[in-house]
């Protein structure tokens, strides 16, 4: 059977003579980095996993899209990228974690509780940490990726040094807003990585009902834009081939396109079975291409990593989730008296709200038709 | 006190308040090197640079989403639409973005920045650049929408939506640009949400907004002559909305009409029209009507064009029919 991920007769590697980096300015991975990056995909897999027991429980609630299989996309972006802004689609659980939100802030939001990250106003598709620079989830396809050149812009404005790394899937890449944003960047030379995450599946369309070209790259030559496009289910290799992207952004270069092929395990949200899938396709990504086993396979065999190392990893991950469950389920639900504390920036804030409840100013003016008895 | 045209009055509170706040930039098509579509930004430029002076491709879409972006990570950017007809290919950004991110982050992110641009009729500009937005935007909470009548309102509340820290609709007109006013010369700002009787009378309160002041002025005239003594109430922001100055219009008068451009069906008129009958039910003491523009997409001949925008002599009919006469 033929793979999505593996197909495409043209797929030039283009990286290198588009001016990309032979190398990157990182490292190369230790056994140490390597199995903390395993760690943080393993704690991704199993907090979705989590969720989405917590889902079929009822208590998360509305549209939950799962992150399980792509891992190693976000996991191996953030180890080149920690320190810089981010944003991501719907399905950014995973993303959030990556970058530093922790299991408790994501978990609380799924559940719609105060602790959240969003402190249960955003949700599933929703999450934002300023903290670490996590500027959210979105649930409009494509639109985000115009928000990424206006981070990628105030990088620019104030001479950061930092670049902005927007993820997206490969059905954003039809919207007028995501070609848009890609035109912007490339004419002012913004700062940013775009990073396509070609699951193959828009939702339950197949890429080739969706897409005329199958490199989800190449439509960047159309604004001059540098590109790279790779599979991403080793860690390793996502992690040099963003940084190599993310070094030429920062240097002032101008934006780098990565389409990153990666895999979806479950259905684009909970609510999909994901029966539109040829059958095997998925048992053969699951058996062949899974991220956690490629870099498990990677860590004992190249690197020596125990059994019992595993092992250690296993229980630190699923005491983190359960903590987090915990922290979740202990969690206040949001403050009603706080509803309108965050549809205004504070300094109006009453005025705003007002809007709500113009019989309050009423009072006041009847009373002073009744010569001042309320 | 100077004399200023409208559009001068704007630039005077641009280029004041760049002065001020570096992080401010102005951001559209043909603002810079053009001088803007209407002049509006004329010898920006020169004086703030390429860096804070930026002309934009035809990308509405891809410019108010790289707005909104620059403002959550604490710039403060002026997006200028050549006419917020254009704004409707970004209207996603606006809506779906600007006006929600601060309350989906929590308030993580706040979105200071503004939007502004020439809104409604100008002359035979038919069906597609005569849209005026106000309902369309005001129903948003999020977002404030702020329009102004002469150049002293313009300079002012413009300095109030650069200032706030919320995104901020602003909603201009072609045909007044070149409106001349006096504007004091020492600085001020107009806070949004303060509406402004513009002329008091006993009557009935004739509530609008934009440059429909001045067809309310110009009925008004025609009213004190017939002996009905109109009170002119310019709402200046119908986000936030000042329910106090209205509220205690229409109790002063006991009768309300309502004009704005833009159409009837779902308009602003109608909201307000909705919260004066809830506020001010006993002392009402005719309907509230409402004066617009027709219910069809604007015309380009001038016969029909003058037939469907609001003016003064359907105004006074109207003023009159609530009087009884």
């Amino acid at each position: 059977m033929n793979l999505p991920s593996t197909e495409g007769p043209d797929r030039p590697a283009t990286a290198a003579a588009m001016g990309l980096p032979e190398k990157s300015s990182l490292p190369p991975v230790s056994a140490e980095s390597l199995l903390a990056l395993y760690r943080e995909m393993v704690l991704i897999r199993r907090l979705e996993e989590i969720a989405a027991r917590a889902y079929t429980q009822r208590k998360i609630l509305g549209f939950c899209h799962l992150y399980i299989g792509q891992e190693s996309v976000a996991v191996g972006a953030a180890a080149s990228t920690r320190g810089d802004y981010w944003l991501a689609a719907y399905r950014e659980h995973g993303h959030a974690l990556a970058k530093g939100t922790s299991a408790r802030a994501i978990m609380a939001e799924l559940f719609g509780r105060s602790g959240g990250a969003s402190r249960g106003l955003g949700g599933s598709m929703h999450i934002f940490d300023k903290e670490h620079d996590f500027l959210g989830g979105y649930g409009i396809v494509g639109a985000h990726v115009a928000l990424a050149s206006g981070i990628g812009w105030a990088i620019q404005y104030r001479n950061e040094g930092r670049v902005c790394v927007c993820f997206f899937g490969d059905g954003a890449t039809h919207q007028g807003a995501y070609f848009e944003a890609l035109c912007l960047a490339q004419l002012y030379k913004l700062p940013i990585v775009f990073i396509c995450e070609n699951n193959f599946y828009a939702m339950g369309t197949a890429l080739h009902r969706q897409s005329a070209v199958t490199d989800m790259s190449i439509r960047a030559d159309g604004v001059g834009m540098v590109r790279d496009s790779f599979e991403g289910f080793d860690v390793e290799l996502v992690r040099e081939r963003v940084a190599r992207a993310a070094d030429f952004a920062r240097s002032g270069a101008g934006p780098v396109m990565l389409e990153i092929r990666t895999y979806r395990h479950r259905g684009h949200s909970m609510s999909d079975p994901a029966k539109y899938r040829p059958e095997g396709e998925l048992e053969q990504y699951r058996r062949d291409y899974d991220p956690l086993s490629i870099t498990r396979k990677r860590l004992s065999q190249d690197f020596g990593v125990s059994e019992e190392t595993f092992e250690e990893i296993r229980l630190s991950v699923e005491s983190e989730c359960e903590d987090a469950l915990q922290f979740a389920e202990a969690s206040p639900i949001p403050d009603p008296a706080a509803l309108y504390n965050f549809t205004y920036a504070p300094q109006l804030t009453s005025m705003a709200t007002g809007n709500d409840a113009p019989v309050f100013r009423l009072d006041a003016i009847q009373a002073e038709r009744n010569g001042g008895k309320a | 006190m100077a004399t200023l045209q409208i559009r001068e009055a704007l630039r005077r509170a641009m280029v004041e308040e760049m002065r001020r706040d570096d992080r401010i930039f102005l951001m559209g098509e043909e603002v810079a090197q053009y001088n803007g579509a209407y002049k509006v930004s004329q010898g920006m430029l020169e004086e703030f640079g390429a860096k804070r002076v930026i002309d934009t491709p035809i990308s509405e879409n891809g410019f108010a989403g790289l707005g909104v972006g620059a403002a959550m990570v604490g710039l403060r950017p002026i997006i200028e639409f050549m006419t917020w007809n254009f704004s409707l290919v970004a209207y996603d950004q606006v809506v779906n973005s600007a006006a929600k991110i601060y309350q989906m982050s929590a308030g993580q992110y706040p979105v200071p920045m503004v939007f502004r641009g020439p809104n409604g009729a100008a002359e035979n500009l038919a069906a597609q650049h005569s849209t005026s937005v106000d309902s369309i935007y005001a129903h948003f909470p999020g977002l404030k929408v702020v329009t102004y009548a002469d150049a002293a309102d313009a300079y002012g509340l413009l300095k109030a939506a650069i200032r706030d820290d919320s995104p901020v609709c602003f909603l201009e007109s072609e045909l007044t640009y070149g409106m001349k006013g006096e504007v004091p010369d020492e600085e001020y700002i107009i806070p949004l949400g303060q509406a402004n009787v513009r002329r008091p009378g006993k009557d009935i309160s004739l509530i609008t907004w934009g440059k429909q002041v001045f067809v309310c002025e110009a009925a008004a005239k025609q009213l004190a002559a017939k002996g009905i003594d109109v009170e002119v109430v310019d709402l200046r922001s119908l986000r936030p909305l000042d329910h106090e100055t209205l509220f205690r219009s229409v109790t002063k008068t006991g009768r309300c009409v309502i004009t704005h451009e833009g159409h009837l069906f779902a308009g602003v008129g109608a909201e307000i029209a909705a919260r004066v009958q809830e506020a001010c039910f006993d002392r009402l003491e005719a309907p509230i009507l409402r004066v617009t523009n027709r219910d069809v997409p604007q015309p380009y001949a001038s016969n029909l064009e003058k037939l469907v925008m609001p003016t003064a002599d359907r105004v006074v009919e109207a003023c009159e029919k609530v009087m009884g006469r």
